[in-house]
């Protein structure tokens, strides 16, 4: 099963690179990694969405504690918590197939970023099966580029 | 005052006495500002001998050691010493130059990485961008490199930046949210310990190097005693226990004793206290310790459950917990009848006495085992004993009984040749009256023989025994067990023995001398011993006796092979599986 790891990291240099490095000397596998800002300057947040189980998942946990720079590390319930992630997708249009993207884009509640003749690129924000469901859907027309931003993740209110 | 003099006082405030490394470019402002300093700076003749040297000063006082190494090449040599230390929990601050902060990243001069190499080997590391950060930089790398499990932690400074000016300003204490160390343990857990020594019928202590680390060899003790349990040692270990105790079953493992490895396949409770269940302790992992059930007492919460299941696993320190545990147990046996452990006690006795270290004693031929038995019962067994790797350290640790903590000092989780060497300058440095031996091999001696330098440059009388067989003695073995005894690429002479090991230690002023025969040994280490200045003893013994007993690597601890006095006897019928190597 897939566990979503959120990890709060001193705003240090280096820091990923630790992670990173902790991750492949361990031979833990990463699915996704996204970092960024928190509301303290100081701290970071790493969400991290690993396939692993029972011990090693006990393992990951340890050692990343071990690391100087994490100062807490969460495994976030998928029921207690909230995750999105954003994908771009540039699709391929032609005159004949341009409405129906559109109308699948609205629908996923997507935003059209950028038009051209040939493509659109598209936002779309939600859940990793969000996501899978929308890539699915537009792939008979022809991704010709996609990016996604991997998962990031919040606990919900008490 | 300087970045380098910032650097200099914060050592001294740390209380830093001594030293070891070699200057290069970037590092020259360090060690200008070194150079009026009381601190003993201890010129090494390599860099990993530095690192090495700081290890072994840092093993045999409980201190921090110290070394420094230019950027680039100085740096890259220490990293075989930090490695050597964070596998064995050694507390050490490195200090490496770096290139100035402008041309990081741009391939200069004596340019590496150092903080992105040695990211997998160190507690922590530090690249220093601003001089202000310098002091406490250096009071959090020495609060971590000695606190919680201790570990090598290095600093790379840039030359910018020591000669940087600042005005010198230390935080009052280290704050690290993101670093806490537990020390004291669970009381509930503590509280099932107890239970379950108390209902144990075949328990056995097993401590390793985290009972040397947290000074805790007389609560050790004391619960041996108190409970009536025996104990067994892990090569890091070795002094947490005194081996000459009726209680001690000697060390298990890959060249354990037969008692304590079928001890380990018949214990119904395993208190593992500053252990970590090496594959060279455990064997075949599946099979390990079939019917035990398992206390985890180790400050690292990684570590427990990180290769066997810990049943009752207890996080923090050995000593404070076992105080506790002591405690515990004085209160609960006192409506709890003993149990009656007789048989198992017979049972340990019995192994005991039948299987004891042992070695061809009828040929004429100059046996490494004799050797360390002669400089066993010469030294009375206080000596401080440093050792290299390979067939010299297992015979050290077989036939050299250690009853004092941090009397017994090798590389452990590393297996560093090369190590013993310096590493038993450093002890020597940080404890100046004793007598400090390293029991080497030849292959080893050689990796770090230019320390000899050193040795007799500050006056450090180490006496090196080496165990000349002319081969990598290990490499070897298993070249004979398991290869075919197709010796490919170990053997170290051909139509002579090279190099004339007295002869190169004379060549440093040192003192040299070979011993090709049994009856020589006790002259030759007396002499050695009375001698003043460091001593290498070449003594050219049987080139193809093996280390035993052995578990050969991946089989169960039951299946030992090789004893030659006595017939290889299983306590379990079943056949180990092939050796994975």
């Amino acid at each position: 099963m897939k566990h979503t790891l959120s990890v709060l990291v001193e705003n240090k240099p280096g820091v990923l690179a630790r992670v990173a490095e902790l991750f492949a000397r361990r031979g833990f596998n990463i699915d996704s990694l996204a970092v960024g800002t928190t509301e303290r300057p100081d701290i970071s947040r790493m969400t991290i969405v690993v396939d692993v189980e029972g011990r090693s998942l006990e393992q990951v946990r340890k050692q990343l504690h071990k690391l100087v720079n994490v100062i807490e590390i969460v495994d976030l319930d998928p029921e207690e918590s909230v995750s999105r992630e954003l994908v771009l997708a540039k699709i391929r249009v032609t005159p004949e197939t341009r409405s129906e993207v559109i109308e699948i884009v609205d629908i996923f509640r997507g935003n059209i970023v950028d038009v051209s003749r040939e493509s659109l690129i598209v936002e779309v924000t939600g859940s990793s099966r969000k996501l899978a469901a929308f890539e699915d859907l537009v792939r008979s027309y022809g991704i010709k580029e996609l990016v996604r931003t991997g998962k990031v993740a919040l606990p919900r209110g008490k | 005052m300087t970045g380098a003099q910032a650097l200099v006082k914060s050592l001294e405030e740390e209380g830093v006495e001594i030293l070891f490394g070699i200057p290069g470019g970037v590092l020259l402002p360090v060690f200008d500002a070194l150079y009026h300093s009381p601190i003993r700076k201890v010129l090494t003749r390599h860099e990993q001998g530095a690192a090495h040297m700081a290890d072994g000063y840092a093993r045999a006082t409980g201190r921090v050691g110290v070394c420094m190494a230019t950027s680039g090449p100085g740096a890259t040599n220490l990293v075989t010493g930090i490695a050597t230390a964070y596998m064995d929990s050694v507390p050490l601050v490195a200090i490496t130059g770096q290139v100035a902060t402008n041309l990081i990243g741009t391939d200069a001069f004596q340019e590496a990485d150092t903080t992105g190499i040695t990211m997998p080997i160190v507690k922590h590391n530090y690249l220093v961008k601003d001089p202000r950060d310098i002091p406490d930089v250096v009071q959090e790398a020495f609060y971590l490199a000695r606190t919680g499990r201790p570990g090598p932690v290095l600093i790379d400074l840039p030359v910018d930046v020591s000669r940087g000016e600042l005005n010198f300003r230390r935080s009052e204490r280290v704050d690290l949210p993101g670093y806490k160390p537990t020390y004291k343990g669970h009381r509930r857990q503590i509280k099932l310990a107890a239970q379950a020594i108390l209902q144990a019928r075949k328990p056995i202590l097993f401590v390793g190097g985290g009972v040397i680390t947290s000074g805790a060899s007389k609560e050790v003790r004391e619960l041996a005693e108190e409970e009536n349990i025996y104990v067994t040692h892990t090569l890091m270990g070795k002094g947490a226990f005194p081996e000459t105790h009726p209680l001690s079953i000697g060390m298990l493992g890959m060249h354990g004793t037969r008692t304590a490895n079928y001890a380990m396949c018949e214990t119904d409770l395993i208190i593992g206290v500053g252990v970590r269940f090496d594959d060279r302790v455990t064997g075949k992992l599946s099979e390990f310790a079939p019917h035990a059930r398992v206390i985890h007492i180790d400050i690292d919460p990684a570590e427990i459950g990180k290769n066997v299941e810990a049943h009752i696993p207890i996080v923090g320190d050995a000593k404070t917990i076992l105080r506790e545990l002591i405690q515990v147990l004085r209160e609960l046996k006192k409506d709890h009848p003993p149990v009656d452990r007789r048989e198992w006690n017979a049972q340990i006795e019995e192994w005991k006495a039948k299987y004891p270290y042992n070695y061809d004693r009828s040929g004429t031929g100059l046996k490494p085992q004799f050797v360390v038995e002669m400089l066993y019962q010469i030294t009375r067994g206080e000596a401080i004993v440093c050792t290299e790797v390979g067939q010299n350290q297992m015979w050290a640790a077989q036939f050299y009984k250690v009853d004092r903590p941090r009397q017994f000092i090798t590389s452990g989780g590393l297996g560093t040749m090369g190590f013993g060497f310096p590493a038993s300058i450093g002890a020597q440095l940080g404890r100046p009256g004793e007598l400090v031996i390293d029991i080497a091999g030849d292959g080893s001696f050689l990796m770090n023989s230019q320390e000899l330098a050193t040795a007799v440059l500050e006056g450090t009388p180490v006496k090196v025994m080496i165990l000349n067989n002319g081969y990598l003695g290990m490499v070897r073995q298993w070249q004979q067990l398991f290869y075919r005894r197709t010796y490919s690429c170990s053997c170290l002479q051909r139509e002579r023995r090279c190099p004339d090991f007295a002869a190169l230690a004379r060549a440093y002023g040192a003192m040299g001398i070979t011993v090709t025969d049994s009856n020589q040994v006790e002259a030759a280490v007396r002499e050695a011993l009375e001698a003043e200045c460091p001593v290498v003893v070449d003594f050219h013994v049987e080139p193809e006796e093996n280390v035993y007993p052995m578990v050969a690597p991946g089989a169960p601890l039951y299946d030992m092979i090789g004893d030659l006095l006595y017939p290889v006897e299983k306590v379990h019928p079943e056949k180990a599986e092939e050796p994975f190597l």
